[in-house]
């Protein structure tokens, strides 16, 4: 089995880092200083920034655990994205201020709408059984 | 912000990324010259670190203060992270870690400039 965070898996590795310092920073302002605004948004940040460590960990570590983690982190937030990007739009009192998932990543040059479809595409090339699968 | 310090961080993390992407399509791995960039947009960034937290300190604008030095500090890890990360793993993604950290550069660097102007919603 491949290493998750070798190859094309360094670079998710990075981005998903930068995600997870993103969302947390962002999460631990908002809440630390405005928590009355606007609850439900804030604290769809702060999951947001938990599935980004959790994802970012997962690549790092490697092995078959960490990659069935990793499976449920991006699937977490693929529907995360979807749904919030969709409510966003549709319910737009529900959110006084943004979030990370906001109109499907809007803020972030939708990013975050790219990163599951980047992260499962990923973890199905170097899926536990599969040996050597891109020419490592 | 110093307009200059601003332009500087622009054209040093814009050349660093095409650099960068140029290796990649080429296949060809980063060498001294490149990391010997990335130290000056370092030095830049440090600068900008120092810079930012004085003029933070005596403007009386309406700069989210914890917000802005947040920035200011995660965008001067951003180029350290990325180039070890990178130096890690010689090889084609190696380098293009490179390119998404200068990339991650820019990015920050607008909305730093954002947030001294008073824009808000990190």
């Amino acid at each position: 089995m491949r290493e998750l965070s070798s190859g094309p898996g360094r670079m998710l590795v990075f981005v998903y880092g930068v995600f997870a310092v993103a969302a947390t920073g962002r999460s631990a302002i908002q809440l630390g200083t405005e928590a009355g605004n606007a609850p439900f948004a804030y604290t769809l940040s702060l999951v947001a920034a938990v599935i980004y460590l959790v994802a970012t960990t997962c690549l790092l570590l490697g092995g078959p655990t960490a990659w069935r983690v990793a499976v449920g982190a991006c699937v977490v937030e693929l529907v995360g994205v979807l749904s919030i990007g969709v409510l966003s739009y549709v319910d737009t009192a529900l959110f006084p201020d943004k979030t990370v998932w906001s109109h499907f990543g809007q803020g972030y040059a939708f990013l975050p709408l790219v990163l599951p479809f980047l992260g499962l595409a990923w973890l199905r090339s170097t899926a536990p059984g599969r040996t050597g699968a891109i020419g490592a | 912000m110093n307009d200059w310090i601003t332009g500087a961080v622009y054209v040093l993390g814009a050349v660093i990324a095409l650099w960068s992407l140029v290796l990649v399509v080429r296949d060809e791995l980063a060498q001294d010259r490149t990391f010997a960039l990335l130290a000056i947009a370092e030095v830049v960034l440090l600068v900008q670190l120092v810079v930012g937290c004085i003029l933070l300190a005596g403007t009386d604008r309406d700069v989210s203060g914890v917000l802005f030095v947040s920035y200011l500090v995660g965008i001067a890890l951003a180029l350290p992270i990325g180039a070890f990360w990178s130096l890690a793993e010689r090889t084609r993604s190696g380098t293009g870690v490179l390119a998404i950290a200068a990339l991650t550069v820019l990015a920050l660097e607008v909305r730093l400039a954002d947030i001294w102007s008073g824009g808000f919603g990190a």
